[in-house]
């Protein structure tokens, strides 16, 4: 297997993703008859004779509990992933296949019950992959399989090229209904999928019709062939779930490791736990590894001792082994966060092995100041950061600061979403309050003289930080990073579409009727372009019909000037920015705005300029005003008077202070911060 | 004295009453005012709880009573009186001089004029009365129980019987007003009225009616550039008939200043008397320098109680630290046309001068610079542009006093702990 295919092919978004593999395609094989035997209640009849006793008493049994993992040769287990387009039904699916196999009880409440983190619950979404191990029976053989539930969005590619990486199989979900579930008309979803995946239609298998209905493409991905099969599945309702269970045991095939080689896993994933440490997910390469082990970090060359290591079903559920082949979690006395490099490779201390190649890092495309709303809560964001970046070392960190706001980051995202969750997860399992500035993109220029070539070590140089923006004489060109966006919707809003997309710098490179009422429109666009409200305008002009994703499609030249904000002449730095030349006047215009709205009035005239050069482009005024409110002020009133007069003079000292304008934080807030929809 | 008073105003609509008491005559002259002076000196503060109604824009501690308890309150207001007198330095030649100011504030309708006359024989030489408008739709808006018409004819039997010591307080900012009619309205008042004019600006307070119907949009103020020129051109107008800005909201003519007033902006002793009342005194004791700040209890039925059972009902003491005590001397101070003058402050800063706390201070320069604030031989004061943004300049001379200050207190407090092992800076 090559790990460096997975990570090559997780880059293509999804739809390429099928497109490279449909050539391989093989004629769907029909199904024996199967019994599903759930082990989880053959495993209940039993627990009655342990049940006298605490968890410990099974644990002795380690026989038993040997018997049971070891009982699964590699050829016994299948480890697929279920990956699919955003809110397509894989986490449902996920939900029904647990319940198929008794790994959870089957009850009304199962909704995506892979989806620990709240954020994931809120939006629906799955952010972070969960690993779950089924224990089926199929054709009187026990099979393990392992289901490691995968985002969806295209900013989490990164996240699913790690659970890939773990898998030899993927199940390729495409949601029939998308649209409209009331005329739910899988024909034509299977002209479309003929259309855009060039997939015939007799390779569909058609099951059962229902309301919810999908579309599971097979791939086996590891060995550059792929089976692609549809049929048609209600994850909903469960109908047809049982198919793919069988099709998971027939279709893909077993990892090829031996547990008689040398111990050697991949970290693949980890999550941090405030009692117990560091809990690592790993995929079992070759070998066998036992509580109390002696391991050691390849990345780190630390050693740590096993203390605790079994499957997650989706719940950890200790065990005494893992064996090749197998997938689970690990704990090893890891205390510090970075101690488990993801993408890390763990070998016996006696027995060392070659590392396995890793992850390449992810590439940031979209990056966003954070700052702690008050200045004290500075360490406990750092660390609720440093915490998070573990969970998801696809962000990068950047120490930054800013005069307005203090100490804090500049982080990088692989998109929007990503950034949003991010975000939303510090606060809810942080409870960390941030100002998050408005996105940026990260820009390149092009030297043109050899000297500065020399004195930067390279020809181009990115510019995350305006501050840092050459001056226009000593580059040849700017470069601002591009995206190909791929719009579906139905016909009736192309006009509008359109018009948004020419509005926000695009080129339309493509258009294709995928039916008789919905095109597929495929536009060029600066990534700059998309990375604030392009998405909401998309949504909302479509009455919610359309879908947006996008991939990165390299650097462009481009027309790129810095614009200061002044205020009374003087120039306010965290607030200069990077712009399109045709984008200045209305960016300008309405940061004057925006500041106008929230800088206090003052005892002199406040002009506030947006300025390219010394050419100044837009002009907002905020007049002075001519006295306070004339209030009684007694003996009675002192205490209150005084009160507010200390509050306002507390204030000052946390002003920033341009020239003799006094900006309020909350001033600066207002402009940088990303605007709430 | 305070007995008859309060007897009297029980049965009128009137609010508050204070007395500036000074042992030669209402005039303090500043060459003979001392340390000493300070504490055993101070005017009374006397807080009537009741009112008939509730003013629209009215945030005052007040209560509309449903049974009348006027005798107990003021058998208290005597006690209390009595009580925080002892409590004080002034207590030992406690004696109100023949010729002590002592204001009441009326509300100008016919029953409270009726009154007057009373009053007048039990000891108030001064009326200060609550006109707010001469507009009878406003008054009804700001939920007045008078009219124009009574309002000047209260004003009339005022002036008949303390000739010169009539006060009237009028409002700006009302709802709809404009600055015409704004104008218009103060000059019609300036023909009737006395030698004491206090201004003030509407001001909206959380909680109360009008806040809410503005916040509701169903009634509008004038915006703010509007009520700075109804300000400045009441300013003007005033100065026109001879009347001269001594504070932010207030004007007299002949001198007639009101002196209850002028002791607070000066920073003088006062205690405060009944139902949410403050106070500000130095009490008895060792030592015995250090100015406390005194809130009595808010409600009356439990302040009455607490009256009854320990001779005085305060439910807040806070000692003023010496940073405390020269911020309120500069807040109040700054507020007067004249500012305050060096003698004034080495009064209470003996240790550092005017000069020293704020000449070195960039913003201040910069205040002093745009004419706004004026440094000078005389001491520090607002311009006359000056004064009418005090609020906005206030901050930035806090901000200054306390960098000046506390470095000296820490210095203070370090030579403290080493002799007496406390250290307490505030």
């Amino acid at each position: 297997m090559s790990l460096s295919a997975v990570t090559r092919w997780c880059e293509a978004p999804l739809f390429r993703r099928v497109l490279q593999f449909k050539m391989c395609r093989r004629k769907t094989q029909s199904w024996s008859n199967v019994s599903c035997t759930l082990w989880r209640h053959r495993w209940m009849k039993r627990l009655p004779v342990f049940s006298t006793s605490s968890f410990k008493t099974m644990s002795t049994h380690t026989d038993k509990e040997n018997i049971d993992l070891s009982k699964f040769p590699a050829d016994r287990i299948r480890n697929f992933c279920i990956i699919a387009h955003i809110d397509h039904g894989k986490s449902t699916l996920a939900d029904r296949l647990l319940e198929m196999t008794g790994a959870i009880a089957k009850t009304e409440k199962n909704k995506q019950v892979l989806d620990k983190l709240q954020v994931e619950r809120e939006r629906g979404i799955t952010v972070k992959a969960q690993t779950a191990s089924l224990l089926y029976s199929h054709q009187g053989q026990q099979y393990l399989l392992n289901l490691i539930d995968t985002p969806g969005h295209v900013d989490f590619s990164y996240e699913v090229s790690r659970s890939i990486s773990a898998c030899q199989g993927v199940l390729l979900i495409v949601d029939a209904n998308q649209i409209d579930l009331k005329n739910a008309d899988p024909e034509r979803v299977e002209s479309q999928i003929e259309k855009v995946f060039d997939i015939p239609r007799e390779e569909c298998i058609k099951v059962s019709w229902s309301i919810c209905k999908l579309l599971l493409t097979f791939l086996r991905n590891f060995s550059s062939s792929v089976i692609s099969f549809f049929f048609q599945i209600s994850a909903k309702l469960g109908t047809n779930v049982e198919n793919v269970l069988q099709a998971v045991v027939n279709r893909i095939p077993p990892p090829v490791a031996s547990a008689d080689d040398p111990f050697k896993a991949l970290v693949f994933d980890s999550n941090f736990d405030h009692y117990r440490g560091v809990v690592a997910n790993i995929a079992v390469f070759g070998g066998r590894v036992k509580k109390g082990d002696r391991i050691v970090s390849a990345y780190l060359g630390k050693t740590y001792e096993v203390n605790e290591l079994g499957l997650l079903r989706p719940d950890e559920h200790p065990t005494q082994k893992l064996f090749a082949g197998q997938v689970g979690y690990i704990i090893a006395g890891m205390k510090d966060v970075k101690e488990a490099q993801i993408g890390d490779t763990l070998y016996h201390q006696e027995q060392p092995v070659e590392a396995l190649p890793g992850f390449k890092p992810a590439k940031a495309m979209v990056f966003a100041g954070m700052y702690p709303m008050d200045q004290s809560e500075y360490q406990g964001l750092r660390s609720a950061i440093e915490r998070l970046t573990l969970n998801d070392s696809s962000v990068t960190v950047q120490r930054d600061s800013s005069l307005a706001l203090g100490a804090g980051w500049r982080l990088g995202f692989l998109g929007l979403l990503h950034m949003e969750v991010f975000n939303q997860r510090l606060e809810q399992e942080y409870n960390a309050s941030v100002i998050v500035t408005a996105p940026t993109v990260p820009y390149k220029a092009v030297f043109s003289s050899a000297k500065l070539i020399k004195e930067h070590g390279s020809e181009e140089i990115t510019i995350v930080n305006p501050a840092h923006f050459p001056d226009r004489s000593v580059v040849s060109e700017y470069l601002e990073p591009m995206v190909l966006g791929t719009i579906l919707a139905p016909d009736s809003y192309t006009g509008k579409i359109m018009s948004l997309c020419l509005n926000r710098r695009a080129v339309q490179k493509n258009m294709v009727y995928i039916d008789d009422q919905r095109v597929m429109m495929k536009y060029l666009f600066p990534l700059n372009e998309i990375v604030v409200d392009f998405y909401d305008l998309l949504k909302s002009l479509s009455s919610g019909y359309a879908s947006f994703d996008y991939e990165n499609a390299g650097y462009q030249a481009a027309d790129l000037i810095k614009m200061d904000i002044l205020l009374n002449g003087r120039c306010v730095e965290e607030l200069s920015m990077i712009v399109h030349r045709d984008r200045a006047y209305s960016t300008g215009k309405a940061m004057c705005e925006r500041l106008k709205d929230s800088i206090p009035r003052q005892m002199f005239e406040i002009a506030v300029q947006a300025a390219i050069g010394s050419k100044i482009i837009a002009r907002e005024t905020i007049k002075a005003f001519r006295k306070n409110v004339v209030a009684k002020c007694y003996g009675g009133d002192i205490t209150r008077k005084m009160k507010l007069l200390k509050k306002q003079a507390e204030g000052k000292r946390k002003m920033r202070l341009i020239g003799s304008v006094e900006v309020p934080k909350d001033a600066f807030i207002n402009v940088l911060k990303r605007t709430d929809k | 004295m305070i007995k008859h008073a309060c007897l009297t105003v029980r049965r009128a609509l009137s609010v508050r009453l204070r007395c500036f008491s000074h042992v030669s005559s209402g005039e303090i002259i500043e060459d003979e005012f001392e340390w000493t002076h300070l504490t055993r000196q101070a005017s009374l503060y006397v807080h009537w709880p009741y009112c008939l109604r509730r003013c629209s824009y009215c945030n005052f501690n007040k209560y509309i009573s449903r049974q009348s308890n006027d005798h107990i309150m003021t058998e208290c207001l005597q006690k209390e009186t009595e009580t925080l007198l002892q409590l004080s330095q002034v207590s030992r030649r406690a004696n109100l001089s023949d010729k002590a100011e002592v204001t009441l504030e009326v509300n100008p309708t016919p029953v409270g004029m009726s009154k007057l006359e009373d009053y007048c024989r039990a000891g108030v030489n001064r009326f200060s009365i609550g006109v707010q408008s001469l507009q009878d739709e406003d008054l009804k808006i700001l939920g007045r129980d008078h009219s124009s018409h009574q309002a000047l004819q209260t004003i009339e039997e005022a002036r008949r019987l303390c000739p010169g010591r009539v006060s009237v307080d009028v409002m700006f900012g009302r709802p709809e007003q404009s600055v015409e009619s704004w104008e218009d309205e103060l000059t019609e008042l300036l023909r009737v009225c006395d030698d004491h004019v206090s201004l003030y600006q509407l001001t909206l307070e959380r909680g109360t009616q009008l806040f809410k119907q503005v916040h509701g949009g169903q009634v509008t103020v004038p915006a703010e550039d509007v009520t700075a020129e109804m300000y400045q051109r009441a300013r003007r107008t005033l100065d026109q008939h001879g009347f001269s800005q001594y504070e932010v909201s207030n004007f007299a003519r002949h001198n007639a200043v009101s002196h209850h007033n002028m002791s607070y902006w000066k920073g003088r002793q006062y205690i405060g008397v009944g139902p949410g009342a403050h106070g500000r005194f130095v009490p008895l004791g060792e030592g015995g320098v250090t100015r406390e700040a005194r809130t009595q209890t808010l409600e009356p039925d439990v302040w009455i109680r607490e009256v009854q059972q320990r001779g005085h009902g305060t439910r807040r003491k806070i000692e003023l630290s010496r940073l405390e005590l020269l911020e309120e001397v500069l807040v109040m101070g700054m507020r007067m046309s004249k500012g305050i003058s060096h003698k004034h402050w080495e009064l209470f800063s003996p240790q550092l001068g005017l000069c020293e706390v704020f000449g070195a201070s960039t913003e201040v320069q910069e205040l002093l610079q745009t004419g706004r604030l004026i440094l000078d031989d005389r001491g520090l004061r607002c311009s006359w542009d000056g004064l009418a943004l005090l609020d906005s300049m206030l901050p930035a001379l806090l901000v200054e006093l306390e960098r000046q200050i506390c470095p000296q207190l820490q210095k203070d407090c370090h030579v403290d702990s080493l002799t007496k092992k406390t250290s307490n800076p505030r």
